[in-house]
C-alpha cells in the first residue's frame, strides 16, 4: 500500500532531462510542504494503464493519453479530469508543408502523392494532420500515400526526432509534403532544416491543444487541490522556480481544458488509433 | 495604447523576431503591438513565437488592415511584462574597471559566477565552487598593470632566441648545462601547477588576478618549452632528478593556502630563482643558455612582483598573515630538514658551468661565483621579506631557513 501522505505522479521519460525536471518539481513542491514523488514510464499506454491500476495519483498525459485515459475510464465506469496544463500547450496549430518551388497550391493537389508524417501516435505531426486531410475529402493512405517516421513510438511525438525526419524527407524530395506543428516550420526553418523561403505552408489546421495533468476518481482531494494550487502559483517573475518553467517549456500554468481536444478525438474516432488498445485493455480488465 | 510594426518581406524564419521583440521592449503591459508584414508564413510563424513568449494576441476582425507600406495586417499582440519580470531581480556585479575601491567587492557571491564583472545578472544562478573569493586574500591593485605589462611582454620562443647560434663547449660543461636545463624544468613545472591550481579555484569577480595567473602559467610553459630546447640542443637526453628536489618542490603543490603557497612559491622561490637566472645570464657559457636566462628572469619578475603586491596589502589588512607566512617557512623548513636539498649534481654543474673549463683556476672563480650567487639569493630574500614587514632579523633568520633546493 502506498501512503497517501504523497502525492506520486505519472510521467513518461521522453528525454533524460525529464529526471531534472520532476526533481526540481519535488523540491519545490518540499519547499512548499506537499510530499511529491513521481515514476516514470517508458511509454504513454503502459502509464495509462498504471494510472488505472492506481498506482499513481496525477499523470502527465499527452494529448492521445489523455483521450486514452479518458476512453478506459468510460469503459470501466470511472472518470476522469484535466486539472492543468501548460500555457504553451493550448491553442497548438500543425501545417502541411511542401517545397515553395512545387506546383500544390491547395490540399487537394496531394491527391496520389507521398506526404511525410511523423510517428504512428504523434497527435500534432500525423493525427491531426491526416485528420484535416480527411476533413477535406483526402482519405490517407488510400487518396495520397502516408509516409510515417516512426520514430520512438509510444511516446506520441513528444521527441521531435519524427517531424525532423519528415521535414528532411521533404527537403530531399522523397516525399511531396511534410507535416508538423506550427513552432518546429519556424524552429526548422531558423536551424536550416529547412531553410527560409524553402518551403511553402499549404495549410494549416484548427487550433487545439496538448498536454495536461490527468485524474482519475478516487484522487486523493487535498493532495490534489493543494499540487494544483501550488502549479498555478509559480510566477515566472520567481528567479527560484523560472529555470524549471523554462525546463518544462512555459511561462504560467493554466486550469486544464478539455475541448481543445476535439479536433484529436475526431482523428482518433475516424482512424480508430485506439481500437486494439482498448480492446487489449478491455480483456485484461475482464 | 496601439503601436505599429512593419516587418516588410522579413519573416520571423529570418530573423523577424528582433523587430518584434524590439517593438515589444519599451510597451506597458496591455499595449498592442499591430505587426505588418509580408512574408507568407508571418501569420504561423507569429501564433508558435508568441505562445512560446507567453504572449496574447488578439484575434483578427473587419477588414484587412495595411500599413503605409501596403503589407497586411497580420497579428495585434498584447504587450506582457514576463521579460521586465524576469530581470526584476538582477544585479550588477560591481564594476568592469577597478578604479575606485568599491568596484572590486570584498566578497562576491558564489552566484555570481562565470558573470563578467560589472554585467547585470539574472536572478537565480547557479552557485559556484570559487573558494578563493576574498579580496584581502587575493588582490593586488597593480595585477591590472602587471597583467598588461606580461601581454605586451610575451616572446615567441621561436624568433626571441637564436637558436642556431654557433658556439662549442666542452663536453662537460655541455653535460653541466643539460643538468642545469633539467633542473630548471622541473622547478618551473611546481611553478605552472601552483598558480594553475589556484586559479581554477579563484572567484572571476577579480578578473585581472585571474588574468594574471593564467599568463603567469602561460609564462612558466614557455619556459619549460626552452629549458627543453636548450638541454636538447646537442644531447638526446635530460639530465638527473633527485628525490630530495622533488620533495622539496612538493611542498610547495601541497599548500592549499593561496596566501602561503604564493608565499613560498614567489616571493621566496621564484625570488631566489630570479638571482639563479640573472647568474646563468651572466655565467651561461653560451649564447642560447644566455639568451633563454635573460627572458625566462623577465617574466618571472613579474611573477614575484605580484606575489610581493598581493601578499603586502593582505598583510596590511590582516595582522595575523606575518605570523602565519614566518611558520610556513618554518614547518617547510622543518618537512625538508632531512633531505639533501640541492641536488649535488646540480650545484656541482653550476660551479662547472661559471668555469667553463676544468682548469683549477677557473673552477675557484666558478665556487666563489656560486657562493656569490647563493649570498645575492639570501640578500634577495631578506629585502623581499623586510618589504613585507618582517624585522631585519626575523628576515635574516627566515631566509636561512629557505630551502637548500632554491625554489
Amino acid at each position: 500500500m502506498r501512503k497517501q501522505q504523497t502525492l506520486v505522479l505519472g510521467a513518461v521519460a521522453y528525454d533524460p532531462k525529464v529526471v531534472t525536471i520532476w526533481n526540481g518539481f519535488r523540491d519545490y513542491f518540499a519547499e512548499r510542504e506537499l510530499a511529491f514523488d513521481y515514476m516514470l514510464f517508458s511509454n504513454y499506454e503502459t502509464q495509462v494503464e498504471a494510472h488505472l491500476a492506481g498506482y499513481f495519483d496525477v499523470a502527465w498525459n499527452s494529448p492521445l493519453a489523455w483521450i486514452e485515459a479518458q476512453r478506459a475510464s468510460r469503459k470501466l465506469r470511472r472518470s476522469c479530469s484535466a486539472i492543468a496544463m501548460r500555457d504553451t500547450d493550448q491553442n497548438l496549430t500543425s501545417v502541411i508543408v511542401v517545397q515553395a518551388a512545387s506546383p500544390f497550391r491547395e490540399i487537394g493537389d496531394l491527391r496520389g502523392k507521398r506526404v511525410a508524417v511523423g510517428a504512428s501516435d504523434s497527435p500534432q505531426a500525423t493525427l491531426i494532420p491526416l485528420e484535416h486531410f480527411a476533413a477535406h475529402g483526402l482519405r490517407p493512405g488510400v487518396d495520397f500515400e502516408v509516409v510515417r517516421h516512426d520514430l520512438l513510438v509510444g511516446l506520441h511525438g513528444d521527441h521531435i526526432g519524427g517531424e525532423r525526419e519528415a521535414a528532411r524527407a521533404l527537403m530531399s524530395g522523397s516525399v511531396d509534403a511534410a507535416c508538423m506543428i506550427d513552432g518546429n516550420h519556424l524552429l526548422f526553418g531558423q536551424e536550416g532544416t529547412m531553410p527560409a523561403g524553402s518551403t511553402r505552408v499549404l495549410a494549416q489546421t484548427d487550433r487545439y491543444d496538448h498536454c495536461n495533468f490527468t485524474i482519475l476518481d478516487g484522487a486523493p482531494t487535498r493532495l490534489v487541490e493543494r499540487f494544483e494550487a501550488l502549479l498555478l502559483a509559480m510566477d515566472y517573475g520567481d528567479p527560484a522556480v523560472r529555470p524549471l518553467m523554462d525546463l518544462e517549456g512555459l511561462k504560467a500554468w493554466r486550469p486544464g481544458r478539455v475541448e481543445g481536444y476535439a479536433l484529436l478525438e475526431r482523428a482518433v474516432d475516424r482512424f480508430e488509433t485506439l481500437a486494439p488498445w482498448l480492446a487489449e485493455l478491455n480483456s485484461g480488465a475482464a | 495604447m496601439i503601436h505599429e510594426l512593419d516587418l516588410g518581406t522579413l519573416g520571423l524564419d529570418r530573423g523577424g523576431h528582433l523587430l518584434v521583440q524590439r517593438g515589444l521592449a519599451p510597451l506597458s503591459p496591455g499595449d498592442r503591438l499591430r505587426v505588418y508584414g509580408a512574408d507568407p508564413h508571418l501569420h504561423v510563424h507569429l501564433g508558435a513565437w508568441t505562445r512560446a513568449h507567453g504572449l496574447a494576441v488578439e484575434p483578427l476582425e473587419g477588414p484587412v488592415g495595411r500599413s503605409n507600406n501596403g503589407a497586411p495586417l497580420v497579428a495585434v499582440i498584447v504587450a506582457g511584462d514576463l521579460v521586465r519580470r524576469r530581470w526584476a531581480g538582477a544585479e550588477r556585479t560591481g564594476s568592469a574597471q577597478a578604479v575606485a575601491e568599491s568596484d572590486v567587492v570584498e566578497r562576491p557571491p558564489s552566484h555570481w559566477g562565470l558573470a563578467a564583472r560589472g554585467a547585470r545578472i539574472e536572478a537565480g544562478a547557479p552557485s559556484f565552487e570559487f573558494t578563493l573569493s576574498d579580496k584581502a586574500v587575493v588582490w593586488a591593485d597593480e595585477a591590472a598593470r602587471l597583467y598588461a605589462q606580461a601581454a605586451a611582454a610575451q616572446w615567441d620562443p621561436e624568433t626571441a632566441i637564436d637558436w642556431g647560434a654557433e658556439f662549442t663547449l666542452p663536453v662537460e660543461v655541455e653535460d653541466a648545462v643539460v643538468q642545469v636545463m633539467t633542473y630548471l624544468i622541473e622547478n618551473e613545472t611546481a611553478a605552472l601547477i601552483v598558480p594553475a591550481r589556484f586559479l581554477g579555484r579563484l572567484h572571476p569577480h577579480f578578473r585581472e588576478v585571474m588574468q594574471l595567473l593564467a599568463i603567469q602559467a602561460a609564462d612558466e610553459a614557455r619556459h619549460i618549452e626552452v629549458f627543453t630546447r636548450r638541454a636538447l640542443l646537442r644531447r638526446s637526453e635530460l639530465g638527473l632528478s633527485t628525490s630530495g628536489g622533488q620533495a622539496s618542490l612538493k611542498t610547495l603543490l601541497d599548500e592549499p593556502d593561496f596566501a602561503l603557497a604564493s608565499f613560498l612559491l614567489s616571493v621566496l622561490g621564484e625570488g631566489s630563482f630570479l638571482s639563479l637566472l640573472w647568474f646563468l645570464r651572466e655565467h651561461g657559457p653560451d649564447p642560447v643558455t644566455r639568451a633563454v636566462a635573460t627572458l625566462t628572469a623577465q617574466d618571472e619578475a613579474r611573477h614575484v612582483a605580484f606575489g610581493l603586491a598581493h601578499l603586502k596589502r593582505h598583510a596590511s589588512l590582516d595582522p595575523g598573515l606575518r605570523p602565519r607566512l614566518a611558520q610556513a617557512i618554518e614547518r617547510r623548513h622543518s618537512t625538508l630538514e632531512h633531505t639533501s636539498g640541492l641536488n649535488e649534481e646540480v650545484f656541482d654543474a653550476l660551479v662547472l658551468l661559471a668555469a667553463g673549463s676544468w682548469a683549477p683556476d677557473a673552477i675557484a672563480r666558478g665556487y666563489e661565483s656560486v657562493g656569490r650567487l647563493k649570498q645575492e639569493m639570501d640578500e634577495g630574500r631578506r629585502l623581499r621579506l623586510e618589504r613585507l614587514g618582517f624585522a631585519p632579523v626575523e628576515a635574516a633568520s627566515l631566509s636561512a631557513m629557505h630551502t637548500r633546493n632554491f625554489m
